[in-house]
Parts: C-alpha cells; sequence; structure tokens
C-alpha cells in the first residue's frame, strides 16, 4: 500500500536519511523502531510532505506522491497523528476533532467517525467543550488519535503515540490501534518502546542513524538477541 | 475643560480609537498567523482611501457602489502583496520576510506617488457623512457617528467568522500550529491570503472613514497612522483581536485627551503612542491582553 525505496533526507548539512527502503502491505500493523535521533519521524515527515525527500521514491496505492502536496495526501487516506501530539491547545476538543475531519464534505458521515471516536475513547465525549490544552497527556494522545481517525484513514502513521505515557494508558492506545486495524486501517507505528510496537506487529523495520538495520516480523525480531539487548533492555 | 468640550472630545477620542481599532486589526490578524508585522499594512490603508477617492471621482459611481468596490480592490490588494512578497519567502528567516515588508511599504508608497501625484487631493464630500449632528451641546461631524458602528459592525461580522465558520476554524488553528493544520488537510496558502484579505479589507475601511473625517490624501498619509496602529497592536498583546481593539481606543483617547487637557502638548501628539508603547513594554512585554509566549519542546 505504501513503498518507499531508497529515501534520502538531508537538514543542512546532515544526512538525517541514508536510503531507506520499507513497505507497508495493506490490512498490516507495520513498526519502525529505533533510537532517538534515527530518523523515525524525519521519515513519517517525508512520507507525509512536511519534509522534502533529496532522493528516493514513495508510493501510496502504486502512485508516487512526488507531486502531491500534504493535503492532497491526508484526503487520500494517508493520515498522520504526528510526534508530540501536536493538538490545538487553545481550541476545544470538539473543534479539534471537527480539523481532523476539516477537508471531508460528507456530514453524515463525519457524525458517524464522530461517534465511533467518541465510543472508543469516551473520555474526549465528557470534555468536549473544554480546551484540548487543558487535558491530560493520556487524553491528549486519546485526543490525537480521535482527530487522525477523523480523516478517514486508509493508513494511519502513528508517531510515538506511547511517548510519556503511564504503563496503563499505553497499553489502553496500543489496544485501540488494535481495534482500528482490525477494521480495516492500515497502520505504520513508529515507536521507541520496542516492545509495546513489536508485540502488535506484523512486520517490523529497525531505523539506526539513518539506515535500516535490520527487518522481519514482530514476534522474529522479538526474538532477536540484537534487539533484544539495544531495545529491550535485556542482557 | 467644560462638559460640553469633553463630550465633544469624547465624541473625538471614540472615532479616532474606532479608526485606530480598525487598521490595528489587520496587524494583528496576520502576525497570529504568520508571526509577520506587515509594514506595508498602513500604505494599504493609503491605497485603500485612493481607491475610494478614484471609484467616486473618475466614474460616475454613487458613493455606495464606489465603496464596496474599493474595498475589494484593497482586499485584492492584500492578497496580491502576499502572493508577491511574503509567500515566496515563507521558508526563509524572519528577517528576510521583515525586509520584504519593509521594501513593499516603500514600493508602495512611491508607486503611490508615481500615479497619484505627491500634491494632496481632497475627499470629495458626501452629504450623508458631512452633516453636523446636534446632540445637546455638542455637535459632531455624522461620520464621527458612523465610524463608531461600522468599527462595531465590522468587528461582531469578524468575531462570527473567526468563532463560527470553518474558514475561521482553519485561521485559528493555522495561527496555533502551522505544520499540525496542513496535517489536518487544511489549505494553508489559502488560509493566509484570505487572513491577508480580510485584515487589508478593514484597512480599506478604515482608509475611507479617515479620509472622510480629515478628507485630505497625499501618499504618505498612512506611514503616521500605520505606526500608531502597529503600536496599538503591540500594546494589546500583538495576535489578539481585542487586544488590537483595546489598544486602539486606548490610543486614541490618549491622544484625544492629553491634547485636550494640555493643549501646549499639541506639538507632541504623535510622540504619546511611543512613549506608551515603551511603558506598556516595560510592564508587560506581551501587552495588555497578550499572552505569555511558551516556549514549544
Amino acid at each position: 500500500m505504501l513503498d518507499i525505496d531508497k529515501l534520502s533526507v538531508h537538514y543542512g548539512g546532515i544526512h538525517a536519511l541514508q536510503g531507506i527502503s520499507l513497505g507497508v502491505p495493506k490490512g498490516k500493523i507495520v513498526t519502525l523502531i529505533g533510537a532517538n535521533g534515527a530518523g523515525k519521524s524525519t521519515t513519517l515527515k517525508a512520507i507525509i510532505g512536511l519534509v522534502k525527500p533529496s532522493t528516493g521514491n514513495i508510493s501510496f496505492d502504486g502512485n508516487s506522491t512526488k507531486s502531491l502536496r500534504t493535503k492532497d495526501l491526508v484526503e487520500s487516506g494517508l493520515v498522520l497523528a504526528p510526534e508530540g501530539r501536536r493538538i490545538f491547545p487553545n481550541l476545544s476538543v470538539e473543534e479539534n476533532l471537527s480539523l481532523g475531519a476539516f477537508a471531508r464534505k460528507d456530514k453524515a458521515e463525519i457524525a458517524r467517525d464522530r461517534n465511533k471516536v467518541h465510543e472508543l475513547f469516551p473520555r474526549l465525549e465528557e470534555r468536549k467543550k473544554q480546551r484540548a490544552g487543558t487535558l491530560s497527556g493520556g487524553e491528549q494522545q486519546m485526543l490525537a488519535v480521535g482527530r487522525a481517525l477523523m480523516a478517514k484513514p486508509r493508513l494511519l502513521m502513528l508517531d510515538e503515540p506511547s511517548l510519556g505515557l503511564a504503563p496503563l494508558i499505553v497499553k489502553m492506545i496500543f489496544g485501540i490501534i488494535q481495534t482500528i486495524n482490525r477494521e480495516g486501517v492500515t497502520v505504520l507505528l513508529v515507536e521507541q518502546n520496542a516492545k509495546a510496537a513489536l508485540e502488535i506487529a506484523d512486520y517490523a523495520y529497525v531505523l539506526e542513524t539513518g539506515r535500516i538495520s535490520l527487518a522481519g516480523s514482530g514476534p522474529e525480531l522479538l526474538a532477536d538477541d540484537k534487539v533484544r539487548k539495544a531495545y529491550l533492555g535485556e542482557s | 475643560m467644560d462638559l460640553a468640550t469633553f463630550f465633544q472630545q469624547l465624541a473625538n477620542a471614540v472615532s479616532l480609537g474606532s479608526l485606530y481599532a480598525l487598521i490595528a486589526i489587520g496587524y494583528t490578524m496576520v502576525y497570529g498567523i504568520l508571526r509577520l508585522i506587515n509594514f506595508a499594512h498602513g500604505d494599504v490603508f493609503m491605497i485603500g482611501s485612493y481607491l475610494a477617492f478614484y471609484a467616486i471621482s473618475a466614474t460616475a459611481m454613487p458613493w455606495w457602489a464606489a465603496f464596496p468596490v474599493a474595498l475589494c480592490l484593497t482586499a485584492a490588494l492584500g492578497m496580491g502583496l502576499e502572493r508577491i512578497a511574503y509567500r515566496p519567502l515563507r521558508d526563509s528567516p524572519k528577517i528576510s520576510v521583515m525586509i520584504s515588508a519593509i521594501g513593499a511599504s516603500f514600493l508602495l508608497e512611491n508607486v503611490g506617488i508615481v500615479v497619484f501625484g505627491g500634491r494632496p487631493k481632497s475627499f470629495p464630500s458626501i452629504a450623508l457623512f458631512d452633516t453636523v449632528v446636534k446632540l445637546g451641546s455638542v455637535s459632531v461631524l455624522s461620520v464621527s457617528l458612523f465610524i463608531p458602528a461600522i468599527t462595531a459592525l465590522s468587528l461582531l461580522f469578524l468575531e462570527y467568522i473567526v468563532h463560527n465558520t470553518k474558514t475561521g476554524l482553519a485561521m485559528r488553528a493555522v495561527s496555533t500550529d502551522l505544520d499540525a493544520a496542513r496535517l489536518m488537510a487544511v489549505d494553508v496558502n489559502r488560509v493566509i491570503s484570505f487572513t491577508f484579505g480580510l485584515g487589508s479589507l478593514l484597512a480599506g475601511l478604515g482608509g475611507i472613514m479617515w479620509t472622510m473625517r480629515y478628507p485630505q490624501l497625499n501618499p504618505l498619509m498612512g506611514i503616521m497612522p500605520g505606526l500608531k496602529c502597529f503600536i496599538a497592536a503591540v500594546i494589546g498583546g500583538i495576535g489578539n483581536i481585542q487586544g488590537a481593539v483595546l489598544g486602539g481606543f486606548l490610543l486614541g483617547f490618549l491622544e484625544i485627551m492629553i491634547v485636550a487637557l494640555l493643549p501646549e502638548l499639541t506639538g507632541y501628539r504623535d510622540a504619546f503612542a511611543f512613549v506608551l508603547l515603551i511603558l506598556v513594554l516595560l510592564v508587560k512585554p506581551s501587552g495588555l491582553l497578550g499572552k505569555k509566549q511558551t516556549v514549544k519542546v
């Protein structure tokens, strides 16, 4: 569904991504794990058009995304819940969700999706009039995911949804990612929390300083010695 | 100062304050969205006045047809300015955009001198706005009553757009986090263009009312009001629409009342704005209604 071929990104003099290739098949959960600064967020930003790749090709549904704007990509179903949540703190929870559905015109379906988001995250319904900046970290993450769902994603990209959250909330968010996936949404999950990510992933890539160093199915990587040492904190 | 004079000056202060408020809003809206001081805003105000002047005197249009035409052209000018002078520099350092804004300002002033001529022109009198109205012992020009009313209507209209329309929601989103707004499939360029159009429209409206009150046009007439309204926006807390309105009224009152109370200071009236600016910046750098900038991590 999403194919990345030899993607390179430079920031000034820094070679952030050094020709990475990866694929996300339809209906699967694929995860990209790696340490801080490995280039995980850059990969997602390049996919969604927020940073310009220097070389390489990205295609979504078989079509190159090169000439497309972020707006066009989002409208075609490629949606990113960005790192650090990036909710609009001065807007209400409700308005944040409306912005998720900004480009859509199908009023009835938007209302249905809003109900669905409220079912997944009852907290958001309780707090819909509240300014988003007053929510707790976990609630803000729920809002970021809910907002992304309002865009009716076919491929949902999540950038570190577990960042700064209590283990129980992480478990809940990851459970919801699986639910969303079962309902037919393909997922590309970027995580530092390698264990949680590998447990739910069909396929995983390990990113190290701008290069893919390892790839395999979730269980394979969970069992891999190198991964266990470097990312799961085992000796 | 007797009571009659006081009310007279109060009426003057309200109408000057309203004009400042209208123009200050344009600065604050553009700053809110792009973190850019649009130094050419005062010159857009000037061009708006000239457009209204020519629409009336060069065509056979009655004022109520000529003014809307002039306003639309002024809005188009603001949008064109953004397209040509600011959009190409969107990813450049802030200082480049600021220099471009100063350049645009000089350009408009000098094009004004070439096209409109340096000699002042007088705005034609329109009976509806140019009659003296007596309210008890106070007599004011009818335009001084129209100005606050039109300003109030514009503010309501603006408030409605920002808080009750989809475009307004997009404007608020873009002003908080441009990239996050992009991720919501907001057409950021369209929103920015719309903001410039709206701000310029208000500047044009201010320009028209200004020249009916002070019926002399010259190509440099936008500089002082432009500077003062920029100050009004900063005093109120730049980026905040209510703040701009507050700052505009504050400046208008201060200017009129100080001169009324201490006539010997008349020569310094343009300096009050700057003194107030310095005082406010010393005490509350974020402006009266401004929020402290939080640094994003």
